[in-house]
């Protein structure tokens, strides 16, 4: 379906047209809990897409040159999981010894980062699209960059919702899904920009 | 743990700590296969059998697993019944299969899960730890209906694809369309802290 498309074209789709929180509805749980906070949501946004590239090259390399030549598609989501789990694992004693303040800077976020949807789906979603190991790429990068951008976007306007005057009923997070509901709708107003 | 099965851990699941509306977990499966009434109640049946067989079998194992690799158990349990769950449907019902489509496979990241098999079956017994799963996901279904059957009918003016709101009713599209899902979860969530006794959520 994407794969005769550019990467031009798969960047921007995955970027904006298909966002994947305010069209996909993924990495939510992480979304509304964090972003609270505009530091904590940068940080966040950071390490995701930091991972998810990283994750999703894995990803496709084990998928394709360990899973299909064996013919165990079908073990796809056990293994896709523990990729994930254990590479960032391996990223965090890595980035500890190579460069603390990064560490420090990612705090609680990088362990969270193996239970982010995001991830998970932007490994499943390359596959599942065929794409070639630089489609993949390119992939995860306008994936997790949509996280970035929603989940940026979205800090700096509950900042200002903290000090609305707002029905009692309505305060924290009801108020958070009203307007991402309202956001949600431009993005789908990027929706005619290509066929997809 | 005198009592071998105790009713309330089935309970408990459905309202009174239902994760959806109290607990505020796993809502991506939630908000993405609502649009339909269908959709949702075989997203439900899914999670259903997959929380329940999962519950079971961390609790049987819960005396063989070292304190310290718990969690990677327990995301293989999870994930292994998740891709059972996946490959029965694509046999059973391919159309279903289809319109779940990534959300199904999405169901080993899901917090409930793990939450559930950390929280509860790691600790009790093999009987209260099914029932707790099963509590816990038809509460999940229950939530998920709720919101399916206020986007199907305000979006389509159907349910079940059966027409209910008569030929002259003009849908109200924005309902089944990705907006509409974030839109009716925050209200819901507003009239819920305006029964539930403002508990902020």
């Amino acid at each position: 379906m994407l794969n005769e498309l550019n990467i031009g074209y798969i960047f921007l789709s995955a970027f904006i047209v298909n966002n994947i929180v305010m069209i996909k509805f993924l990495g939510l749980c992480s979304f509304v809990g964090i972003s609270t906070n505009m530091k904590s949501s940068i940080g966040m946004g950071i390490a995701v897409v930091f991972v998810t590239v990283m994750a999703c090259g894995i990803s496709w390399a084990v998928y394709n040159y360990l899973l299909i030549p064996f013919h165990l598609e079908y073990l796809r989501t056990v293994t896709f999981i523990l990729t994930i789990a254990s590479f960032v694992q391996f990223e965090e004693i890595i980035i500890r010894k190579k460069a603390p303040a990064l560490y420090k800077a990612f705090g609680i976020y990088l362990p969270l980062i193996t239970t982010n949807c995001v991830i998970l789906a932007s490994a499943f979603l390359g596959i599942d699209y065929k794409f070639n190991f630089l489609q993949n790429i390119i992939f995860a990068i306008g994936v997790s960059s949509g996280y970035c951008l929603a989940i940026i976007l979205f800090a700096s306007m509950r900042e200002k919702l903290d000090t609305a005057p707002l029905p009692e009923s309505f305060r924290g997070i009801p108020i958070a899904f009203i307007m991402t509901g309202l956001v949600s709708l431009v993005f789908l107003g990027f929706k005619g920009l290509f066929k997809l | 743990m005198n009592r071998i099965f105790k009713p309330e851990s089935f309970l408990k699941g459905v309202w009174q700590e239902n994760p959806i509306f109290f607990l505020m977990l796993g809502l991506c499966p939630l908000l993405a296969v609502s649009s339909s009434l269908r959709d949702a109640i075989g997203m439900g049946a899914a999670f259903i059998f997959v929380l329940t067989g999962s519950n079971m079998t961390v609790s049987f194992i819960r005396k063989l697993v070292p304190e310290h690799v718990r969690i990677p158990v327990f995301i293989i349990v999870i994930a292994t019944f998740v891709t059972v769950t996946d490959y029965s449907l694509a046999a059973f019902s391919p159309q279903l299969h289809k319109s779940l489509g990534v959300y199904l496979p999405l169901m080993v990241v899901n917090c409930i899960l793990l939450g559930r098999a950390e929280a509860f079956a790691s600790k009790n017994n093999v009987i209260n730890s099914a029932f707790d799963g099963l509590g816990m996901g038809i509460g999940f279904t229950l939530a998920i209906s709720i919101i399916a059957i206020i986007r199907e009918t305000l979006g389509q003016g159907t349910l079940m694809g059966i027409n209910v709101l008569g030929k002259d009713y003009v849908p109200f599209l924005i309902m089944i369309m990705p907006p509409g899902a974030f839109l009716v979860i925050g209200f819901l969530m507003a009239l819920k802290n305006n029964i539930g006794g403002k508990k902020k959520c």
